[in-house]
């Protein structure tokens, strides 16, 4: 593992994220963030991969990640993600969203704008107690956050209130959320739910409701395959990955036994997504590899000669699917890779951009890998 | 929130190191014993600490907190995990009653100051993942290869203090705040006595040298860690010309002292060429120089031919000294005498060596470069004797130091206790040695071994930490004999914020199999739910600790909620019970009511009346809740469809008698005119569907 550069940074991470790449770039992402959770004084840091002066011609890097601003935040980052370049949403355990913004030309971080008490309890007492928003995810402009209350909330980054508000969503917590198509979203909770939320529709309740059968299995994360859209990943309790088909049935596709506690995120590559990457509390990193099979056919489709480079596509696409969903008992398709040996706490959060990735740990640690597909 | 009964005897025989919260500085530390003699495990008392109350035993020192006014006040206090909480009392010290109101503050006092120190988070985190490492590592490798492991974790915790110093060196230099700047350069110092003491250790007992090696590796060591004279060496080399610059024989001393041989003789060719009228002179002592023998890490000299070589040197030298070679110069007269091991010669250079044991060393080197580990200690204490010259007394770093050339193993381990700010050092150091099994014979007469006892304390001080808690769970797990009770108690004590952060204490009880405090983490979770009316919730995380009783209770709360609306909240849940349904009566009744209320809502009759029925005659439901129920039944009745069979009708009739009958005073008592309107109406009803049912069945049977 020497293509990684470690840094301690005297704060336990619970999220870590890439910040998206301009349309036309060509290089590696460089600039991530960060939140901290269960410190004193918790807070959002904005780093540098590395300076670009050490990143030579032969790829070779070894500088650690570099502070670039930092900025205090109230409560436990409980989720975040970038809006746009400069802006990042961050759901805190105080039922607060906030968005930060970041000033490259003085490097410095403020506080863009603040929805307080997004999520809260209804307390017996008639007094408002907020409670932890636990999941965000955006879509410029628009932001939905997902709650320990049960509540989803939609709101714009340029609008003062919420734009919509499903109070009672779920009897139980909402752990994360994820946008389905541009007017769908889709919330997992604690009791092994995948609920598909259509916000155009003004009836508070889910078009649709898929379970784990059984045992009620918490899930904890989801995400969503960039091209195939009914392509649904979510990662529970017992660390079991499961893959969904939204199109079929109301029970996953495929249970993948993982790791041995909860599966804090899962990530198709947002480019190549054959790949996919979970993190989780028993400390592992695990990159999940259905590409290994597609490999194998174009070689073989290479002596056609010119039409080549479509029909291999082809194939790939074709193979992508029926990995990902395939009911085949052979599963070792897969080729499975633990990234993290020997390591003993949380991995809370990972994040997967061009041949980088970036994970966060308990043990007070963030990492950068510059070459995932080296 | 805590009951000190509860703890672990161990805790309060331990010496609880006082360092004041707060604003005191690395300054205050030692061991101070809060509390009488006696005291006991649980002993909220007055007279305490600072003077007040039972003199305390004179091998405990007394530690003044801060702020609270022990000369005229008796202080009282209460344990806590990791902490004592001290404040000031009503009483004076001589035990009359002082009429004047003492200050309404309350002094947190820790043990493990350093625990709070944002850089060395760094340190207590790297060094977490070392001591796993570890751990892990059983003795699978034996003889030297186990020993290079042993080695090379003993490295790797070094580097982990270095890293952490040069952090910290870092922050010193870039802060603007003096006193903040002052507090860095006391950690700095500390870490760096650190990291002297534990490579001295490192060398002597976990790499345990032999007589050769052993004075090569005490050379490194001297070389790493007396770094006072390098600015001097970096001035003069990079001078334009070295041989001119006023310190450049202090230079050369240094090299020679320190054995780099090759440095010195390098510069001392510069000035040869500029001097060319002793250049025979010059020759003879780079000639002295590079035959000089030196012991080998390898084994292709024995140590008597080193020896050999040795004495045939040195007469070499006594040769040239006394036929007056070096006369002329000085200088290189006394770096002469350095190289034949002479002590008043060495000691004229005292400025330059700083360190008494580097003169140490340098003794070693000149004299007798074959010593044996156990040989040390008497060159040790003569050399501290001649270097401090009775004019200053040694400090606890030389004590230290010097328990480690006598092999005290135990006198280390307790000085640094008791003069370093943080148990990490004791801990980790203890642990290495104990796996180098050297502590073995050791036991104390309380508690289990030295290591887990060092190790409880400094775990204790992370779970004492807002954040640092996670890493102490690993080190009570590598307690053999207190660590589960110990963790059982702290685990229970941190504050549950959020519901990932009690899914991850969740999580470490459950892998340890401590079902009881599952269950309490679970119960404190399932209460706030229940407070926040976060009913499903709650439910969700009485199921999770399979807490029967609770589970009765929400699911008492949502029948109530039934009542009171007309419907159910939190459906999804509810419908989606599955075997969990079967943790208490009352949950199972809830879930399949409300499948009776899904069948009626599906139009299926015949199936929810016979839910309905069995859910009174198989006792499922509370006598309760059994009037709601016939009156659920009213609307089957009355359906055009006849629903119920004859023989089920007379069981929904001896159901409503059963009610009627069971309390009729009850019933008389409420007087409730909606209630017999209920029950006249049912008994319509259920007598309607009777003769309905028998007209049927009659009619059916007949054709």
């Amino acid at each position: 593992m020497e293509d990684v550069s470690a840094k301690f940074v005297s704060q336990k991470i619970s999220r870590t994220r890439w910040r998206p790449l301009p349309a036309a770039a060509l290089q590696p992402p460089d600039i991530f963030a960060t939140g901290s959770w269960d410190n004193e004084d918790n807070r959002i840091s904005i780093w540098s991969a590395g300076d670009l002066g050490n990143a030579g011609l032969n790829g070779e890097y070894h500088g650690e990640p570099r502070l670039l601003c930092d900025i205090q935040h109230n409560g436990d980052v409980m989720d975040m993600q970038f809006l746009d370049q400069e802006r990042i949403v961050v759901a805190s355990s105080t039922g607060t969203v906030t968005i930060f913004r970041h000033h490259q030309n003085n490097q410095t971080l403020s506080a863009n704008h603040r929805w307080d008490k997004a999520h809260y309890h209804v307390d017996q007492d008639t007094s408002c107690g907020g409670a932890a928003c636990t999941g965000v995810v955006c879509n410029n402009p628009e932001i939905v956050t997902v709650g320990e209350d049960g509540r989803i909330n939609l709101f714009r980054a340029d609008q003062k209130d919420a734009v919509r508000t499903i109070d009672n969503a779920d009897s139980s917590t909402l752990h994360a959320v994820t946008f389905l198509r541009t007017t769908e979203i889709l919330t997992v909770n604690s009791i092994g739910q995948l609920k598909i939320w259509d916000l155009r529709h003004q009836r508070n309740e889910p078009s649709q409701i898929f379970s784990l059968a059984g045992d009620r299995v918490p899930l904890h994360c989801v995400d969503r395959h960039p091209n195939q859209q009914h392509i649904v990943a979510t990662g529970g309790q017992d660390g079991m990955l499961s893959i969904w088909d939204i199109r079929q049935g109301t029970m996953p596709v495929s249970l993948l036994n993982a790791h041995e506690a909860e599966m804090w995120e899962v990530h198709f590559h947002p480019s190549n997504p054959d790949h996919l990457f979970t993190c989780s509390e028993d400390g592992s990193l695990w990159h999940w590899d259905t590409s290994t099979n597609v490999s194998e056919k174009p070689s073989f489709l290479h002596q056609g000669g010119r039409s080549t480079a479509y029909l291999s596509h082809s194939t790939i696409n074709q193979s992508v699917v029926s990995a990902w969903l395939s009911n085949d008992p052979t599963k070792d398709r897969m080729e499975i890779t633990n990234l993290i040996p020997n390591q003993t706490l949380s991995v809370n959060s990972l994040d997967v951009l061009g041949p980088c990735l970036v994970y966060g740990t308990d043990a007070e640690a963030i990492y950068v890998n510059r070459q995932l597909f080296a | 929130m805590d009951e000190p009964d509860a703890e672990p005897p161990l805790v309060v025989r331990g010496r609880g190191r006082c360092g004041a919260g707060g604003g005191a500085g690395p300054g205050v530390r030692g061991r101070g014993r809060c509390g009488a003699g006696g005291a006991g495990p649980g002993v909220r008392g007055r007279g305490c600490g600072a003077g007040a109350g039972t003199p305390l035993t004179d091998t405990v020192p007394s530690q003044v907190v801060p702020g609270a006014d022990s000369s005229s006040r008796q202080l009282c206090f209460a344990w806590g995990p990791a902490e004592v909480l001290v404040c000031e009392t009503l009483f004076g010290r001589a035990g009359t009653e002082n009429g004047a109101p003492s200050s309404s503050r309350v002094f947190v006092v820790r043990r493990d100051q350093d625990i709070y120190i944002q850089t060395l988070r760094k340190l207590f985190n790297e060094s977490h993942g070392i001591f796993m490492g570890l751990q892990r590592s059983e003795e699978e490798l034996a003889g030297k290869s186990r020993k290079a492991q042993l080695v090379q974790v003993s490295k790797n915790y070094r580097s982990v203090i270095r890293a952490c110093m040069e952090d910290m060196h870092q922050a010193a230099v870039s802060t603007r705040d003096p006193a903040l700047q002052g507090q860095y350069s006391t950690q700095v110092s500390i870490l760096s006595a650190m990291e002297l003491i534990w490579n001295l250790c490192e060398i002597l007992f976990v790499e345990a040298a032999t007589a050769g090696p052993l004075l090569l590796r005490l050379l490194d060591w001297v070389r790493l860690h007396v770094c006072d004279v390098d600015s001097m060496v970096r001035d003069v080399l990079g001078s334009e010309s070295p041989s001119k610059h006023k310190l450049f024989w202090n230079v050369v001393d240094i090299f020679v002292l320190q054995g780099r041989m090759d440095e010195a003789r390098h510069l001392l060719s510069k000035e040869a060429t500029a001097n060319p009228a002793s250049m025979n002179m010059y020759k003879i002592l780079d000639d002295l120089m590079k035959k000089m023998p030196v012991p080998s890490l390898s084994n292709t000299q024995t140590l008597t031919e080193l020896e050999l070589k040795w004495q045939h040197w040195h007469e070499e030298c006594q040769r040239y000294l006394q036929d007056g070679t070096f006369a002329s110069n000085p200088h290189m007269e006394s770096i002469c005498k350095i190289l034949l091991g002479d002590e008043d010669a060495i000691l004229e250079k005292k400025e330059l060596m700083t360190t008494w044991y580097h003169f140490l060393v340098t003794r070693l080197l000149y004299s007798h470069p074959t010593v044996k580990p156990m040989e040390l200690r008497f060159y040790a204490q003569s050399s501290m004797d001649l270097f401090l010259g009775g004019e200053s007394s040694p400090e606890p770093l030389d004590l230290i130091l010097m328990a480690a050339f006598e092999f005290e193993m135990h006198q280390v381990i307790k000085e640094c206790s008791i003069v370093l700010s943080n148990w990490w050092f004791v801990a980790h150091l203890t642990d290495l040695l104990d796996h180098c099994k050297l502590l073995q014979s050791h036991n104390l007469y309380f508690g289990s071994n030295m290591r887990e006892f060092l190790l409880l304390e400094y775990a204790s001080g992370l779970f004492s930490h807002h954040s640092l808690w996670q890493l102490g769970v690993d080190y009570f797990d590598h307690c053999p004999e207190y660590g589960r009770v110990y963790l059982e108690l702290h685990i229970e004590r941190i504050p549950l914020s959020t519901e990932q952060k009690a899914l991850k204490v969740l999580r470490i009880c459950e892998q340890r199999q401590m079902h009881e405090q599952v269950r309490s983490i679970c119960k404190i979770m399932a209460m706030k739910a229940l407070r926040n009316n976060r009913l499903g919730s709650a439910l969700s995380w009485s199921i999770r600790a399979k807490d029967a009783a609770f589970a009765t209770l929400i699911s008492d709360r949502f029948l109530k909620d039934y009542c009171e609306r007309g419907c159910f909240s939190d459906l999804d849940l509810i419908d989606n019970l599955g075997p969990s349904m079967l943790l208490s009566d009352r949950l199972t009744f809830l879930g399949k009511y409300r499948e009776f209320h899904r069948l009626y809502g599906e139009q299926r009759f015949a199936e929810a009346a016979r839910l309905l029925l069995t859910l009174m005659t198989a006792h499922i439901a509370p006598c309760s809740f059994w009037m709601t129920l016939l009156t659920d039944a009213l609307p089957l009745l009355e359906q055009k469809e006849v629903i119920f069979s004859a023989e089920q009708t007379y069981e929904l009739m001896r159901c409503l008698e059963d009610l009627t009958a069971g309390n009729p005073d009850k019933q008389k008592f409420q007087d409730d005119d909606v209630e017999t309107t209920k029950v006249e109406m049912l008994r319509l009803a259920l007598a309607r569907n009777l003769a309905r049912v028998i007209v049927k069945e009659g009619t059916v049977e007949g054709s």
